[in-house]
């Protein structure tokens, strides 16, 4: 038998559904992952041992363990210790959190190689180090990250797919169940993977905008 | 001390390990005065003017600013509101500008002022707008610094100093990273200043600028204050054979 895409427009408003909560997972991880990111690195830089050391031993453990691994412990792990959280949230939350870790690193390094000069500059009209820090630092360094950090935002899109084991319906779940329904797998792969490449060139292009017009304040 | 001292250094000295950069240094600027800090590269200089406010601090010494000691011994959380509680009262302009390129000009001249005076938005603009018609730039206000020249970015790190109303300004080899032509539109502000009686303490290799606007010259050679007065005993007529060596080498460019 061939493949015959005829069955998929009668899925279509499923899968525009799931690509939908795809978008919102990765808009809302994505968003936790940017201010995550740029809080730990600020830890792992300027905090006290008291904060930096369990900080440190977090990003460890993120990064040297599967996300899959992550997200079966925030959803059904935690309940045993009476955190129930929406599958959606659970989502979001380790989704964030693992790709804050990574963007974590790149504004870290970001931080260090801006020039000494800025913070003399700052410091010398009076701003303490915090101002310094939030007013030129930081704004500087965010933009700098701005290319590496597209990269993650766009793993973190494709990741999105893993949140489907802990029941977000979100595209590639929404493939699943109209492939349960029609047993159509590659079509509805196929149409799923797809959609992910049109989001995705969606999100480049809107990283590209944002390269050009931050281009001119660097 | 004398009621018109206005910037005070007493008995500075700072030392890297072994390495003793500054030695025993006494300077005492009156208000309104211009002075002229001279030398070989590493003489310690630069490392005074930083000593000022603080950005390189003293091993040992005091400086003083009217009756305020700058480099008070404090607990830490008290020593860092106390400096930048001071720093507002002096400005300081880079070699390399270091203006902030994340934001327009504009940005450069409000942000202090905005975040530690409480001007208000309206306030700060028109105060960005004052200070930077004065450095003759009132049309670059909303430019981003990577699209000023050399000068423009030092006139406005200029402008950006004075937005604060310093007591003193100090000027660490401004203009040492520019080309040639275009070191006098920087001289000319300073110049300015000059004529509007603001203190001045400034780090430079231009002999000839430092001699036409300078009241009092200092020559340190490493890490000495070697000689010192009035530009035209200091140019004309240095007394210290190390003065008169290296004005040679720097006069007869």
């Amino acid at each position: 038998m061939g493949l015959d895409f005829s069955v998929v427009p009668g899925y279509l408003g499923v899968l525009a559904m799931g690509a939908g909560w795809t978008m919102a997972i990765t808009i809302c991880a994505g968003v936790l992952s940017f201010f995550g990111g740029i809080v730990f690195a600020v830890i792992a830089l300027y905090g006290h041992w008291s904060v930096r050391l369990p900080v440190r031993a977090f990003a460890f453990l993120f990064m040297g363990t599967p996300l899959l691994l992550q997200l079966f412990l925030i959803y059904f792990g935690l309940i045993q210790i009476g955190i129930d959280l929406p599958a959606f949230v659970a989502g979001v939350i380790g989704l964030g959190l693992h790709f804050a870790v990574y963007n974590s690193e790149l504004i870290q390094a970001s931080i260090l190689a801006v020039d000494k000069g800025q913070y003399e500059g700052a410091r010398t009209l009076g701003l303490s180090r915090g101002q310094t820090l939030r007013r030129v630092v930081i704004p500087q360094a965010v933009r700098a990250v701005i290319p590496p950090m597209g990269n993650n935002m766009i793993a973190l899109l494709k990741d999105s797919a893993l949140v489907s084991v802990i029941g977000v319906m979100e595209l590639t779940l929404a493939a699943q169940q109209a492939i349960s329904r029609t047993y159509r797998p590659f079509e509805f792969y196929l149409a799923a993977a797809f959609c992910y490449y049109v989001v995705n060139l969606a999100l480049e292009a809107g990283l590209r905008h944002l390269e050009r017009r931050i281009a001119a304040s660097r | 001390m004398s009621d018109q001292a206005f910037v005070t250094i007493k008995n500075a000295a700072k030392s890297y390990g072994q390495l003793e950069v500054l030695k025993d240094i006494n300077l005492t600027v009156q208000r309104g005065q211009i002075v002229a800090i001279i030398g070989p590269s590493g003489s310690g200089k630069s490392t005074l003017l930083r000593a000022i406010n603080e950005l390189d601090p003293l091993t040992s010494g005091e400086v003083w600013l009217e009756d305020v000691q700058i480099n008070r011994k404090l607990p830490h959380r008290q020593y860092e509101a106390h400096v930048n509680q001071v720093r507002q009262d002096i400005g300081m302009v880079f070699q390399h500008f270091n203006l902030f390129p994340h934001l327009t000009v504009r940005g450069n001249i409000t942000l202090a002022p905005r975040m530690l005076k409480g001007l208000t938005e309206a306030e700060a603009n028109k105060l960005a707008e004052e200070q930077l018609a004065k450095v003759g730039l009132s049309e670059k206000i909303d430019e981003y610094p990577s699209r000023l020249s050399g000068g423009q970015k030092q006139r406005v790190a200029i402008a950006r100093a004075l937005a604060m109303k310093p007591k003193v300004m100090l000027f660490d080899e401004a203009t040492s990273a520019l080309d040639p032509e275009l070191v006098e539109e920087v001289n000319l502000v300073m110049r300015q200043l000059a004529e509007e009686h603001m203190t001045m303490i400034i780090v430079t290799h231009e002999m000839d600028f430092a001699a036409s606007v300078c009241d009092r010259v200092l020559f340190m050679d490493k890490g000495v204050v070697v000689e010192e007065g009035p530009p035209s005993v200091i140019f004309q007529n240095p007394a210290n054979e190390r003065t008169r060596n290296f004005l040679r080498k720097h006069l007869s460019r």
